[in-house]
């Protein structure tokens, strides 16, 4: 039961901006920090690129309590398993950006010991490149998935959710896959 | 070629998500009836704590405890994934209710393959991948690299270079320290001490994107000096942050070594002795919290620690105060050592004038075919280093950085081996905590200051 | 031993650089040779057999400390550098002995054949061998008897093989627009 299932007219729209709105607006991440990154990631929870002006301050160490996962730093091949079970013990709705290069290609670490891409694990939903990523470029990461949970295309995660036969016939999208985000509204 | 990979003994399809069990198998603490004596002794540090009469070399009775059956002890399992803000470090504690017997650290969690991507990289490329082990202080790294492949090439640094290195090196320290201190004031609760550590730090972070172009893994510190000159006006910058670190530090006295909770959590937990400290290979900041006055910048120093006064910081009863103590004071003596380096910087080159090794000054490629070329096959092929071996060792922030590079002649090394402090390090833990409570498993794993790049690499 | 190097090495010679200490040759025996490496370090090409006695013995003079212990494995150089009268095998374990009230370091190069890669560990003299000891053996496949507890460090338990050793690929994956995996 989810905003998914919610069958959607005039009347749920404004109940679906709503909790669209409490949900972006309250995004908590998991601790996930694995190298460098994780330290930008800290800066970005400390006081000079403060995320607690978008409600995320919070880091919920158990992934049963957080809806984020912020895949911070280069994923080895003996912590790929433990990724995929931190992300199945998340509740939905639940999002994961991967940050930096490492995370998002496997980076400079082309080799053995790295699995190349987060995505091979986890379904990913903004890629943050960068290594590291300075702080503002994973605060725009962070604003560019509150525009997908905005405009709802989060609803529509490829390979995941069932899609409805009437909504593929001539479906043609509004706006472009890649979600532009100038000054968020 | 073998490739590695897994075995196909796991089940394909797990049966429920939640039932996927990650096991490292022999790497992790098994129950106490299936362990032989001598290892259990081993596990609880008997073999260290020397007994204080008798027959030497013996763990007293006390210590051991094999009578005791299994279901009186819990063995459990904190990490990969855990609220200590210290990376991806398992640790398998057995506990007796909340004491803790023994302690098995596993690793590997963050392993890289950095030092086969080094056998894939000229020297040239060689401190990007050697700076993204520490991450808390990539110069360092960088600067251990650079020291051992110039030792290679034999070449000689001028002045300016040397010192630029020095006032970036110990920027660095204070950095990492600083760092260190908002992690472990997190860890044992004082979020406050995050928020200041953090301030700080954003400061000195600016100074390194204004002359390294990055805040974190620099690949500034190249062999054969460093990437560019400091920028002007950059005399002002680190005075402004001197002077706020310093004022600052004071503020953390107040904040925490005045505190009675924190000392009381500080104080006698997580205590080693110089002589297991010595056993272990621990240095650093935690074989000076023993008392014994190791400190390479001072002992064996390199660049030009010998021609600037600092003192070295040492404790007395090797306890997570201690060594809180020490770092908190090495920030001190950093500062002392930078505003040294203002007064006494020598005009000159930034890096050796050598046209194999350095590449020429970006403005000449425009003009000359030769720079472009140099250019070119510096970038390229690189520049072939002599056949030979080095081990190079500087003080880090957390105890002695090695370098061990091998190489054959060729543009890249044939083997590049980073002693890490702490991989060496970590083997104090089992010791430290044993006889603990396991709340303070968190406290005392912050006070080893592991980062597990640099452990796992 | 002539090598490839660039003209303008100092180094065209990679043998001794500079009278060695007679301490630390008196320690290891007279039979034994020792260099002195260009980073100051005295280098003793030590025997399998003689390697645990041999630490013993430096570790008695003073040596106190284990700084670090590796391997190289010289399958694609094996006509590296070494002392005269030692046999070069494939595998080579490095160890950096330290000692404070000296000031000094020892490195102790070791021979280790591929057929038999098992040599004594160091756990009893130095405990912080541990470690690195595991480490050797994850990634070289080098044999440590005596050591309390050899098991995979760095790597998964199940993983197959040696990574460092140079028959193990680097395990690149292929990339999009480059034409072909392997060493760049």
């Amino acid at each position: 039961m989810g905003l998914e299932d919610l069958h959607h007219n005039f009347l749920t729209g404004r109940l679906e901006d709503l909790v669209k709105w409490a949900r972006r607006n309250s995004v908590w991440p998991v601790t996930f920090g694995l190298a460098c990154c994780a330290i930008e990631m800290m800066a970005v929870g400390a006081a000079d690129f403060d995320i607690s002006r978008f409600g995320m301050e919070v880091f919920r160490a158990s992934p049963r309590q957080a809806d984020l996962m912020i895949v911070a730093g280069r994923v080895s091949q003996k912590m790929a398993p433990v990724l995929r079970q931190v992300y199945d013990q998340m509740m939905e709705p639940k999002w994961v950006i991967s940050m930096g290069v490492c995370a998002s290609t496997g980076g400079m670490f082309n080799n053995y010991a790295i699995v190349q891409g987060v995505d091979q694990v986890v379904p990913v939903d903004v890629y943050a490149p960068g290594c590291p990523p300075s702080p503002e470029m994973l605060l725009h990461a962070i604003l560019t998935l509150h525009e997908k949970i905005r405009t709802g295309e989060i609803t529509r995660r490829q390979g995941t959710a069932p899609q409805r036969p009437e909504e593929l016939a001539g479906w043609v999208p509004e706006r472009p896959d890649a979600v532009r985000v100038g000054t968020p509204r | 070629m073998t490739d590695g990979k897994r075995t196909a003994t796991e089940p394909a399809q797990p049966a429920h998500p939640l039932s996927f069990e990650t096991s490292e198998g022999p790497q992790e603490l098994s129950p106490r009836t299936d362990t032989p004596p001598d290892e259990l002794g081993r596990e609880v540090g008997a073999v260290l704590r020397l007994p204080e009469s008798g027959a030497e070399g013996g763990p007293r009775d006390g210590d051991l405890d094999v009578e005791r059956p299994d279901d009186e002890t819990m063995i459990i399992n904190m990490g990969p994934q855990h609220p200590s803000t210290h990376g991806v470090l398992r640790l398998m504690m057995e506990l007796d209710g909340e004491t803790v017997l023994r302690t098995k650290p596993i690793v590997g969690y963050l392993h890289t393959g950095m030092e086969k991507t080094g056998e894939e990289l000229t020297f040239q490329q060689g401190a990007t991948n050697v700076t993204r082990m520490d991450y808390l202080s990539p110069l360092h790294n960088e600067l251990c690299f650079s020291l051992a492949t110039e030792k290679l090439l034999g070449i000689e640094l001028p002045p300016r270079a040397v010192w630029i290195r020095m006032l970036l090196s110990e920027l660095q320290r204070v950095s990492s320290h600083l760092m260190w201190l908002a992690t472990n004031g997190m860890d044992v609760g004082s979020t406050t001490m995050m928020i200041f550590g953090f301030r700080e730090r954003e400061m000195i972070l600016a100074f390194f994107e204004k002359t390294t172009g990055l805040r974190m893994n620099h690949n500034f510190i190249r062999p054969g000096g460093t990437a560019a000159d400091l920028p002007d006006g950059w005399e002002d910058d680190v005075e402004v942050i001197l002077e706020n670190v310093s004022a600052r530090l004071g503020n953390y006295d107040e904040l925490l070594t005045g505190q009675p909770i924190f000392r009381e959590r500080m104080e006698g937990v997580g205590t080693l002795s110089a002589d297991e400290a010595l056993a272990l290979s621990a240095t650093g900041p935690i074989l000076r919290s023993t008392g014994v006055p190791w400190d390479l910048r001072r002992t064996m120093p390199y660049l030009a620690y010998d021609q600037v006064e600092f003192d070295v910081i040492i404790g007395t009863y090797g306890d997570n105060f201690d060594r809180y103590a020490i770092r908190l004071n090495e920030i001190r003596e950093s500062v002392r050592i930078i505003r040294q380096v203002l007064d006494k910087m020598p005009t000159g080159d930034y890096r050796v004038q050598d046209k194999k090794v350095t590449p020429p000054p970006r403005a000449r490629i425009d003009e000359s075919m030769e720079a472009l070329i140099h250019h070119f096959k510096l970038f390229t092929e690189g520049y072939k280093v002599p056949e030979g071996e080095v081990y190079v060792a500087i003080e880090s922030a957390r105890g002695e950085l090695g370098c061990y590079i091998v190489s054959d002649g060729s543009a890249k090394p044939y083997r590049i081996h980073i002693r890490a402090p702490s991989f060496v390090n970590l083997q104090c833990l089992p010791v430290m905590m044993h006889g603990g409570l396991v709340a303070d498993a968190v406290a005392t794993i912050s006070s080893v200051d592991p980062v597990m790049g640099e452990v796992d690499r | 031993m002539s090598t490839d190097v660039s003209p303008d090495s100092p180094h065209d010679d990679p043998t001794p650089d500079g009278p060695v200490d007679a301490a630390v040759a008196g320690v290891v025996g007279a039979h034994v040779p020792v260099w002195r490496s260009i980073d100051g370090h005295e280098v003793v090409f030590v025997d399998r057999g003689d390697y645990h006695r041999t630490a013993e013995a430096l570790k008695a003079s003073g040596f106190e400390m284990l700084a670090d212990l590796t391997a190289v494995d010289y399958l694609r150089h094996p006509a590296r550098a070494v002392a005269d009268g030692v046999e070069a095998e494939r595998f080579e374990l490095v160890v950096m002995l330290l000692s404070m009230a000296q000031r000094r370091r020892v490195r102790l190069r070791v021979q280790v054949p591929e057929s038999d890669p098992v040599v004594a560990s160091l756990w009893d003299l130095y405990r912080g061998a541990e470690a690195p000891e595991r480490e050797a053996f994850d990634m070289f496949g080098i044999v440590f008897e005596g050591h309390p507890d050899l098991t995979r460090i760095l790597m998964p338990e199940d993983w197959e093989g040696h990574p460092l050793r140079k028959d193990f690929g680097v395990g690149r994956v292929p990339v999009q627009f480059k034409a072909a995996p392997g060493p760049r």
